[in-house]
């Protein structure tokens, strides 16, 4: 691996980089490095970070200052984090960096446009707990634009939301962040695949929710999604729910940033994912789960001819609770019958 | 109610259908709603009891409720379901099952129950075999009776032999042993029935739980057999359609040809025609006792009494065979298909121990499963057909003794009537005098007739009565497909005049076709190449069918339903068990089929 440097490009890094390139990184890293569709980009690592963070904080004095405060005091959190925040994002950018993120940068692409995302280092649990409290930049377009978003990133840590979050849980800050810039993808559809159920946890299908444009449009709550659940076994769509979707992130019109607008009346309760799509979709959840050996949590979407993965991380929710076997080898197989013919089974009512 | 969010009328709030308040007389008198059946649950038996049933054919109720009941409640002991009863309103049949809910007596019928239950569990594939032969000599019994001819002098042999019985005596004797054949019929249809069922449902709830998303259907592969019965007389006819072609009198199997014209011209061909007419006399003993219904009504004819649905199938497969397409089950693949779905569900288990369970339950629901797949040959189709072509010889001999004014009137007629009649004939014979049935049967057969025409516009509720705290039977369960889910689609169905009909996804697929709605196999000619077939419950011998069709509903049915079973087997998406499907959806409607998540929705 060659994460040790302070960029690198994603095919070089995979799932034991953790700690130089963050849980996305190296996800995305590893998604790459087997073959799965992911979009092409570059990381900027934990070491340009702690460098960068060296010289916006000399005297290392933010984890004493974040440690004084209290989680009831919402306004004096909002007024340190907002200090730590202009320390990181006004210290200017090392001149090696900068170039190395400007190679990078124009090895995509001329003036390509760019996500530039958060990639915090931490436990799988925790980085779930985080997603979302982190920036993510999309359409993002020059390396300048980009290296003001790297720096935007690393402050998100100290979100007033992040630091809220933190104090209340008792959880400590994340050691560190790195930061995925990747080849923007214009999506006609995106969205997200868990390869379990995430209401039941049943782990014979994958559920995908998906809506029409950016996937933030499903984060930010603004849409309910059309959902899709496929049985592994069979490869068959076995439920299908099409929703009203009235919203949609897309590019903004200035091409930098995106926008939210109305979906198109006669768009908004078409599917936003073909039969075919859902079932590739499906197959490329099944490919990803049996690498990592767990239910993934996946990030999709979906491009004119294309699909293309934008983050993997491990389930935690179905994953980590204890289950007990539904049943038990028994001394002879009728024995099931007697079991179970043997106790009164209640109607459910009020479904 | 109150709180379930849904109830359905009491059975006294049913009103009789105006032009048809004379319908009790049909049926006996235990099986009308008594006032305190307001307090109990009742659905409706579409699946057995579509239309409006004649008086002779309440039989098919009368005896096999006697069956089900004394081989779950007394025989086996089932710990938590006695017996079904049933209740006749309108012509409709309502039935409810009866559970057992103290856990005192559950206990102690649990502890019979191991006992005989073990017995034939441990013992299936022998008890199998021994129950097809003791079918089959029922069935040869039955085709054994003689109807008596009533000559105006006995045959000498009664005398010499010094018999001393005459003729008229054999007239109720053997009507009677008709009748008694039928109920030991059903006796053994019942008797390793709801074991597997029971059996089936274990498996069944064990992928549930373990599995919630699976499809029920998806329970049903995994234990499918190959080699069913009931594919046997579909296949019969693929057979015949290849050696049509093969002697190169595939000319005279075309579509409309009339089953009688085409087989008068094949004995006109030469040695193709009668080759062909060999083989076809091979095929009709025993596959073509395959009825055209599902023996539950008197006109539900076999394919040899009424060729026309074999013939109707015929040309389409010899169209199949021309354009050089296989029409053999691709049987390896399906049991390989078969093999690695349960293979991967079982790889999905968390534990070894899991994976133990679920192999024991997987074994013990194939034991069972050709059981379950098969006994319907025997009972509903071959028995069943044998014994309505019994009571149709019966018929004739009360036409010819003038009770009657055409045969199939006998129908018209309840069996304790039909005892009646037949003791009129042997007193009339007897005394050298006319019988007098047909002054007193005449205008009340008019009547019946008249009254079931008007019933069958009656559109019976799904179910009536309070839901129930517990729904214990496992056949209520996967035949009828009658759980909580099901009554709330139900419940809303009625109250919901909407363009979507849910039921139960039974085979996967989403089509959109023009809608065949069927109220009666008789119309099963009607259904045109590439339409949806609507109907309230279907039958093995409608397979024929299944390969015009592009997908299929029912009103009532689960996974276990033959319109499920067939259609996966057709690989067309079907979705059973809606409860309204035939009242919502009108012929020549577009609708849309989602048999992925048990949907119909009607486009226009």
């Amino acid at each position: 691996m060659t994460a040790t440097g302070l960029v690198c490009p994603l095919g070089a890094v995979g799932a034991t980089d953790r700690a130089e390139v963050g849980g996305k990184g190296a996800s995305l890293g590893e998604l790459h490095r087997v073959g799965l569709p992911v979009p092409p980009g570059f990381v900027i690592t934990v070491r340009a970070f702690e460098r960068a963070m060296r010289a916006a904080d000399p005297g290392d004095t933010i984890g004493a200052r974040i440690a004084t405060l209290s989680g009831a005091d919402p306004a004096a959190i909002e007024r340190a984090t907002a200090a730590i925040r202009g320390q990181i994002t006004t210290t200017p950018v090392a001149a090696e960096l900068a170039a190395a993120v400007t190679a990078a940068y124009l090895a995509l692409g001329a003036d390509a446009p760019v996500a530039v995302r958060s990639s915090a280092v931490g436990e799988d649990a925790a980085e779930a707990s985080f997603a979302g409290l982190q920036d993510t930049y999309l359409w993002v377009r020059g390396a300048g634009a980009v290296l003001d978003r790297m720096r935007r990133c690393w402050a998100s840590l100290y979100n007033t939301e992040a630091v809220s979050y933190r104090l209340g849980q008792h959880l400590p800050a994340p050691a560190a962040m790195a930061i995925v810039v990747q080849r923007m993808v214009d999506p006609r559809s995106a969205g997200v695949m868990f390869t379990c159920s995430p209401t039941t946890g049943d782990r014979s299908v994958i559920a995908i929710e998906g809506s029409w444009g950016l996937g933030s449009v499903l984060v930010s709550g603004e849409v309910t999604p059309d959902s899709f659940v496929v049985s592994k076994v069979t490869g068959e769509i076995v439920r299908r729910s099409v929703a009203a979707k009235a919203r949609l992130h897309r590019q903004a019109p200035d091409g930098l940033g995106t926008t939210a607008e109305d979906v198109a009346a006669d768009l908004r309760e078409r599917p936003c994912l073909d039969d075919d799509e859902v079932r590739s979709l499906a197959r490329l959840g099944t490919q990803v789960e049996r690498h990592y050996g767990t239910p993934q949590d996946i990030e999709w979407a979906v491009t004119g001819d294309a699909i293309v993965l934008l983050q993997s991380r491990a389930e935690t929710v179905w994953s980590s609770r204890p289950t007990a076997p539904v049943a038990t080898p028994k001394a002879r197989p009728m024995d099931h019958v007697f079991e179970q013919l043997g106790r009164p089974s209640v109607l459910k009512k009020g479904s | 109610m109150g709180d379930d969010g849904f109830s359905f009328p009491l059975p006294s709030q049913i009103e009789d259908v105006p032009g048809a308040e004379g319908w009790r007389s049909m049926y006996q008198y235990f099986t009308r709603f008594q006032p305190e059946d307001d307090n109990r649950f009742w659905f409706h038996n579409a699946m057995h009891f579509p239309e409006p049933v004649p008086a002779f054919d309440s039989i098919t109720s009368e005896i096999p409720y006697t069956a089900i009941g004394a081989n779950t409640a007394r025989l086996f002991v089932f710990p938590t379901t006695l017996g079904i009863e049933h209740r006749i309103v309108n012509g409709r049949v309502y039935i409810t099952a009866i559970p057992v809910t103290d856990p005192a007596e559950i206990e102690q019928r649990l502890a019979t129950f191991q006992q005989r239950a073990g017995y034939y569990y441990g013992n299936w594939d022998s008890l199998y075999e021994g129950w097809k032969a003791r079918m089959a000599a029922l069935i040869s019994e039955i085709e054994g009776i003689k109807v008596p001819e009533l000559p105006d002098i006995e045959d000498a042999d009664v005398v010499f032999n010094s018999v001393g019985i005459a003729q008229n005596h054999y007239v109720r004797e053997n009507f009677q042993r008709c009748i008694d054949l039928f109920s030991k019929a059903w006796h053994h249809h019942t008797e390793m029935l709801m074991l597997g069922y029971g059996a089936y449902v274990v498996f069944f709830e064990f992928c549930k739980q373990a599995f919630p998303e699976m499809p029920d259907q998806m329970v049903a592969r995994m234990c499918a057999g190959i080699d069913v019965i009931m594919y046997r007389p579909d296949d019969e006819l693929k057979r015949l359609a290849q050696l049509a072609v093969d002697y190169h009198v595939d000319d005279l199997l075309t579509d409309g040809a009339d089953a009688s014209a085409v087989l008068t011209a094949m004995a006109e061909r030469g040695e193709g025609g009668e080759r062909w007419l060999a083989a076809l006399a091979e095929a009709r003993v025993p596959w073509f006792h395959v009825s055209t219904g599902d023996g539950f009504y008197h006109h539900h004819r076999s394919w040899n009494e009424d060729l026309t649905v074999p013939f109707t199938a015929l040309p389409r497969y010899v169209r199949l065979v021309r354009d050089g397409e296989s029409l053999d089950r691709p049987t390896e693949e399906l049991k390989l298909e078969r093999e690695r779905i349960a293979a991967e569900y079982r790889a999905l288990l968390t534990s070894a121990e899991e994976q133990a369970a679920f192999d024991q339950m997987l074994g013990l629901a194939r034991l069972v499963f050709p059981f379950v797949e098969d006994h319907k040959f025997y009972c509903e189709h071959w028995f069943t057909t044998q014994f309505f072509a019994k009571i149709r010889e019966f018929g004739d001999l009360l036409v010819r003794q003038g009770v009657l004014a055409e045969t199939e009137d006998i129908f018209q007629l309840h069996h304790t009537e039909i005892d009646q009649a037949l003791t009129d004939v042997m007193l009339a014979w007897s005394a050298g005098s006319k019988p007098l049935g047909a002054r007193h049967f005449a205008p009340i057969i008019a009547e019946r007739k008249r009254m079931l025409e008007v019933l069958k516009g009656w559109s019976p509720p799904p179910a009536v009565g309070p839901v129930p705290e517990a729904l214990n039977d496992p056949a209520v369960r996967m035949l009828w497909g009658v759980t909580a889910e099901t009554l709330a689609t139900w419940a809303a169905a009625e109250n919901d005049h909407g363009q979507e009909i849910r039921g139960y996804a039974a085979s996967p697929g989403v089509v959109e076709g023009v809608a065949r709605v069927l109220h009666s196999v008789n119309e099963i000619g009607q259904v045109q190449d590439g339409e949806i077939l609507v109907c309230a419950v279907t039958a093995p011998s409608w397979a024929p069918v299944f390969g015009k069709i592009k997908a299929a509903v029912s009103d009532i049915g689960g996974a276990m339903s033959h319109a499920a079973i067939v259609a996966r087997e057709y690989g067309m998406p079907a979705v059973v068990g809606t409860g309204h499907a035939t009242k919502r959806i009108k012929t020549g409607q577009t609708v849309r089929v989602d048999g992925d998540r048990g949907i119909v929705r009607i486009l226009d």
